[in-house]
Parts: structure tokens; C-alpha cells; sequence
């Protein structure tokens, strides 16, 4: 275990940030986000951020080849951006298990090597939640704020910031922190203590999973419940693009005029025209879309993956959604009668 | 407030005036309403909430209910009679199919007002007086109630009910707000300077369409940003130009028929004030053709969709 004065912590950013590109959460206006170190800037006191961790991995939109065309050929060239190795500081636990949710996706047979060059190169470093607030379900998940995974693991408390190595380049990059000074144990046993005396007090942390899974799988689809708990959702796709663990991208080709860019972005399920390919109309109305988002979160993918839920508990749908509508909703109203 | 509108939704359900309610429906907290129909009077004392968080602006909704048959009556605040009146104007919603019940507001509250004022954890308390208590699961704070107000009720353009079947609580009047101070500020501004805060807000979108899809003044059956076959339908930007773009042609798209309800900016999941889109074209609109104020009255014609011989022809440089 390594330790440093929070007054230490300016100093200690500045360091990681000489060895690697540094992202951390930093206020931007009303919400904190990830952004890319500069000097000066201060890690957010928020809780959490207002888009997930999983853009850095998985970002909205980037670039795989161009087309370009003279006469009759046509020149496939790559746009793969390099990258490079980076520090991801200040990921919450529940963030950082959305990663293992994502690389089931990702990094599974075809591996998508975007998303796998950009896992490769990142040094997580999370930072266990002082204060969970009352959005906040991570422990139905069996995710636990005081200790969360990652390369390092880190603890802040009133006066210091605790880190522990978690794996060999978790190792390598606190060695190369000299500032940081052995000790911090007993900070972070109590630290661990008073976060565990507030998850207690969630009153979230009852949600009930029973019946979600794929034995149940037509019973939930074909519940009645998903007309008025869907009746209301605007179609939009906040909840699709804050939440930590949705996957689901479109891959489209824009025409510049003198060749084509094939560039892939983020995709809702919640939208009209998701995955509307050749075969036309896919889910006609709100209540089928509305249905796909949840069923593929609470029940298919557990059913395929082991019985891991593709929610974290975050709690951002529950702040983000325009009308309020969302998992812990959906979760307690299907629940409800399930033998 | 809130026992008047429930004994209220179940009087129109029982006396036959209407067949079901539009109102809101209580969440997991005190403050995460969604916009419901009700059909029994179990239901509405179940579940029905008024309270300081009703944000939600209901009348976008009965575009497609005034159309399922049967009648909706639905609880509409000042500004949201503003949207409804301006649906009605545009031939979007079935009048005879709607009964309003018009609702007087004190202002409603922004959640994430509260948590920016260090009040985290919130779990219950008392919204009604001047002075919120709030309950956290870190003890109990105290803010005041204008501090927390959402932005579009800092700057209440009006508590006058325009169109109503009936009212709770007393009419109100069209309110002094300098609504157009922050407006003020972005053309105090030189065109570098306004061009660099609107390219760092919009570049924050995430294009989640939530501003879109809410706005009562966008109720295209299909916008072309999702038709396919447009041409022009982007789910994420190619660069921060796309962000600037789409929201650029939507404040077009809206001027003169939006009332200024404030719904943009309270979803937009990333914080961006597109309402001051909307509020610059207003103050021109105000400034070249005279005052106007959308969804105010049945009649007058808007005045981007009328001509007159002795309209002026703006120009640029005329307004800031």
C-alpha cells in the first residue's frame, strides 16, 4: 500500500501525467467528465461523471477505413488511430466492472481490435466512492464501492490518498510515482468501514433480480408491464449514451464527394431506425424498443453470459432520464408476482 | 396542491367528463415523476404526485392521446398551456378529444440544482414553503427554494393559464422576468467570443435527440435527422460541425412557435442552455416584428408564417 498528503495530489497528477497521457474526471460546467490532463486542472469532487468511463475505450464515433476511388479502383486505406499508452484515473467501481461487461462484447472471438488496442494500453486507476448517493445500486450487482478492481485501487479520505497495486502494470506504474510513500492501511480499513455504513443505508440495495434470467426469458417479454412503464419514454437515447455498458454501435458511410469514410458510432436501440437494415421495419413501436433495452440488459445477456447482468448499478439513467423512467423502475415492476 | 389534483382526476373520471388522466407518476424518490396516464381512481390516489418536481411539460403528449379516442383530461401548468395553445394553433392536437385542467405553479425545482448546492443523497423532505428541507442519508440540509428553482422558473415568463376547461388555484399574470438578460450577455459579446461558447457548449452533445424529442414545437411524424433516406440523418457527429449543425436548423426550425417552455435545456443530459437558442430568436423576432410571444392567444398568426406589406426587412447588423 502507498500513501500521499491530498495536498500532495496536485503534484502526484502532474507525475502520472509525465509518463502517460492522464484522463481524470474534471468539472466541465454543471457535470464532471473525463477530460485529458492539463496542467492545472483539478481532479472533480462529483461522485461520478456525466458520460461514462467507457468513452475512452469505446468512443462515439471514430474512423475505420477510407474508400477512395480513381477510375475503377478503389484504394482501401486505413484510419485506425494508433493511440497510445494512458492513465485512466478516478474510475468508479461501478464503471470499472463496466469494462469486464464490455470486453465480453468486445474482446470476444472476432475480437474487435479497436476496442482491444485501446484496453491493451490503459493503466485503470479507481478510486473507491467516499459518498454513494441515493441513486446508487452498484451492491445488487455484488460490486462493492470500497473496493473496487483496477490496475490500482485508490482510497481518498479527508487527509490522503491510498493506493494499492492490483496487477503487474498497476505495480509498474506506482513504482514510478516516487512521491508516494508506503502506509495508508489502517486509512483505508476505516475508510472502507464508513463507506460500508452508508451502502447499508442505500435504499436501492434491496432490488430484487429473481425471475431475470433465461429460464424466465418469455415471461418477461411478454409481460403486460411494458406498455405503461414504456408509455411515456420519448424515444431518445440519453439512457443509451450515459450508461456505462451499452454497446451498440452503427457503422455508416459518408460520402465526401471525392470518397467515401467508413465511420462507426454509438447506435440506441431506443431509436426508429436502429438496425433497420434490408429486412425493414425491426421493432415498430416505443414498447418493442423500450423492451429490447431492458431485456438485453436483465435477461439475454445474463442468459449468454454467465448470469452477469449488463448493469452496474451507476445510477446515471436514474439521474439522466427526461421523464424519469428507467432499469430500477423496470426491474421492481416486472419483478412484482414473479414466482 | 397535490390533494386538489388527485380528488380532482378522480371527480373527471367518475362524473364521466373524461375517460382517462394525464398527470404525473410517483417514482422511487420525491423528485423522479414521469408523465402517466391514469385510468382508475386506485391508480391516481396510488400513485398520482404534484409536488415541486412536476418539471415535465405534458402537452407534447396529447398529440397522441387526443387521438386514441375516448377523452384525456390532463393537469397543464402556465407555461405548458403555452404549448398546448401553440399544438392547437398548428392543427397538431384534437381539441374536443382534451379536457385541461389548468394548475397554478410556484415555480418548479431542478434536482441537480440541489446537488450542485452540495446536497447529495438526497432521499425525502419537505418541498412546500420557501425553505426546502431535504433528507440525505448524510442528515438533513436546508436550501432555499429560489436557489433551486429550474432556470426556466427563475425566469417565469408567466403564471397565466391560457387555455383551460377549468382551474385549480388562482389565474396568474404574465410575469416581469428579464428572461432576456443572459441573451443580453451573448450579444455583448463579440462574434468570436460567441462563436468559441457555442462551439464548447454544443460540442458537449451527445446527439441523444432528448431536446428534440420533449420539445412540443418539434412534432414532425418523422424528423429527416432519422430518416435514412435523407441524406442527412447522423446518430453521432463526424466532427464538432455536426452538433452545431443540427441544432442551429432546429432553433430555425422552431423559431416563432417556441414558446420558450425551458424543456430543452432541463433534459439535456449534458447541461447545454439551448434554450438561449431559442430566446435569441425570440428577443429578434420581438425587436423586428414586435412583441410575440408564441402560444399566448388562439389567433395571431406567427409572425415568421405571416406577411405583411409593411414588415421590415431585417438585415444584418439590425439585431445583435
Amino acid at each position: 500500500m502507498k500513501q500521499i498528503a491530498v495536498s500532495g495530489l496536485p503534484q502526484l497528477l502532474e507525475a502520472m501525467a509525465a509518463l502517460e497521457a492522464l484522463y481524470l474526471p474534471v468539472q466541465q460546467g454543471r457535470s464532471a467528465q473525463f477530460t485529458r490532463y492539463e496542467a492545472g486542472m483539478e481532479l472533480s469532487q462529483d461522485l461520478n461523471t456525466g458520460r461514462s468511463a467507457k468513452d475512452l475505450f469505446f468512443p462515439q464515433v471514430e474512423n475505420l477505413v477510407d474508400f477512395q476511388v480513381s477510375g475503377k479502383n478503389i484504394e482501401v486505406v486505413e484510419r485506425r488511430d494508433p493511440g497510445e499508452d494512458f492513465i485512466l484515473f478516478g474510475v468508479r467501481a461501478c464503471d470499472c466492472r463496466s469494462f469486464d461487461i464490455l470486453d465480453r462484447v468486445f474482446l470476444s472471438e472476432p475480437q474487435d481490435t479497436f476496442y482491444a488496442s485501446r484496453r491493451s494500453r490503459a493503466t485503470v486507476v479507481t478510486l473507491a466512492c467516499h459518498a454513494p448517493e441515493e441513486t446508487c445500486f452498484c451492491t445488487v450487482f455484488g460490486i462493492d464501492p470500497a473496493d473496487p478492481a483496477g490496475d490500482v485501487t485508490a482510497w481518498m479520505t479527508k487527509a490522503k490518498l491510498c493506493l494499492r497495486a492490483n496487477t503487474k502494470k498497476g505495480e509498474k506504474l506506482l513504482a514510478a510515482l516516487p512521491m508516494l510513500q508506503d502506509g495508508g492501511e489502517d486509512a483505508v480499513v476505516a475508510e472502507q468501514a464508513a463507506i460500508h455504513a452508508v451502502t447499508e443505508k442505500l435504499p436501492l440495495k434491496d432490488l430484487n433480480l429473481t425471475g431475470f434470467d433465461g429460464d424466465h426469458l418469455m415471461e418477461k417479454f411478454n409481460s403486460p408491464q411494458w406498455a405503461q412503464l414504456s408509455q411515456s419514454c420519448l424515444g431518445c437515447g440519453s439512457c443509451t449514451f450515459v450508461c456505462p455498458t451499452c454497446q451498440c454501435y452503427d457503422i455508416k458511410d459518408f460520402n465526401t464527394g471525392h470518397g467515401i469514410q467508413r465511420f462507426r458510432c454509438w447506435d440506441s436501440c431506443m431509436y426508429s431506425d436502429f438496425t433497420m437494415m434490408a429486412h425493414g421495419t425491426n421493432r415498430p413501436t416505443q414498447l418493442e424498443r423500450f423492451r429490447q433495452r431492458f431485456m438485453h440488459k436483465l435477461v439475454y445477456f445474463p442468459a449468454n453470459n454467465d448470469g452477469i447482468y449488463g448493469c452496474v448499478g451507476c445510477g446515471r439513467c436514474l439521474k439522466k432520464c427526461p421523464i424519469s423512467m428507467n432499469i430500477v423502475k423496470v426491474i421492481k415492476t416486472l419483478g412484482e408476482g414473479t414466482t | 396542491m397535490q390533494e386538489q389534483v388527485k380528488a380532482k382526476a378522480i371527480e373527471l373520471l367518475q362524473n364521466g367528463t373524461c375517460d382517462r388522466v394525464l398527470a404525473w407518476k410517483t417514482g422511487e424518490f420525491f423528485y423522479d415523476l414521469t408523465p402517466a396516464v391514469f385510468t382508475t381512481a386506485e391508480e391516481i390516489e396510488k400513485d398520482l404526485v404534484f409536488n415541486a418536481f412536476c418539471g415535465a411539460n405534458l402537452s407534447k403528449y396529447l398529440i397522441a392521446e387526443s387521438r386514441k379516442g375516448g377523452k384525456v383530461a390532463a393537469f397543464l401548468k402556465p407555461c405548458d398551456t403555452y404549448s398546448f395553445q401553440q399544438l392547437l394553433k398548428e392543427h397538431r392536437i384534437w381539441r374536443e378529444n382534451t379536457y385541461v385542467v389548468g394548475v397554478q405553479c410556484d415555480g418548479m425545482c431542478d434536482i441537480d440544482a440541489v446537488r450542485e448546492r452540495g446536497v447529495k443523497g438526497v432521499t425525502g423532505g419537505d418541498f412546500t414553503g420557501d425553505t426546502l428541507t431535504f433528507e440525505t442519508l448524510y442528515g438533513t440540509e436546508t436550501l432555499a427554494r429560489a436557489d433551486v428553482l429550474a432556470e426556466r422558473c427563475r425566469f417565469c415568463k408567466s403564471k397565466k393559464l391560457v387555455v383551460f376547461d377549468e382551474l385549480l388555484g388562482e389565474q396568474g399574470e404574465e410575469q416581469d422576468a428579464d428572461r432576456f438578460a443572459e441573451v443580453q450577455w451573448l450579444e455583448a459579446m463579440t462574434p468570436d467570443e460567441r462563436f468559441a461558447f457555442w462551439q464548447e457548449e454544443l460540442s458537449k452533445c451527445i446527439r441523444c435527440n432528448a431536446c428534440r424529442n420533449v420539445c412540443p414545437a418539434c412534432s414532425c411524424e418523422k424528423c429527416v435527422f432519422d430518416n435514412p433516406k435523407s441524406g442527412v440523418e447522423n446518430k453521432a457527429a463526424a466532427s464538432s460541425f455536426e452538433e452545431q449543425l443540427f441544432h442551429v436548423i432546429r432553433a430555425f426550425h422552431v423559431a416563432g412557435r417556441c414558446t420558450d417552455c425551458g424543456e430543452c435545456a432541463r433534459v439535456c443530459p449534458q447541461h447545454i442552455p439551448l434554450h438561449l437558442l431559442n430566446r435569441k430568436f425570440i428577443k429578434d423576432i420581438n425587436e423586428i416584428y414586435g412583441p410575440y410571444q408564441a402560444g399566448a392567444d388562439p389567433d395571431t398568426r406567427p409572425p415568421l408564417l405571416n406577411f405583411d406589406m409593411g414588415d421590415p426587412e431585417p438585415k444584418r447588423g439590425d439585431v445583435g
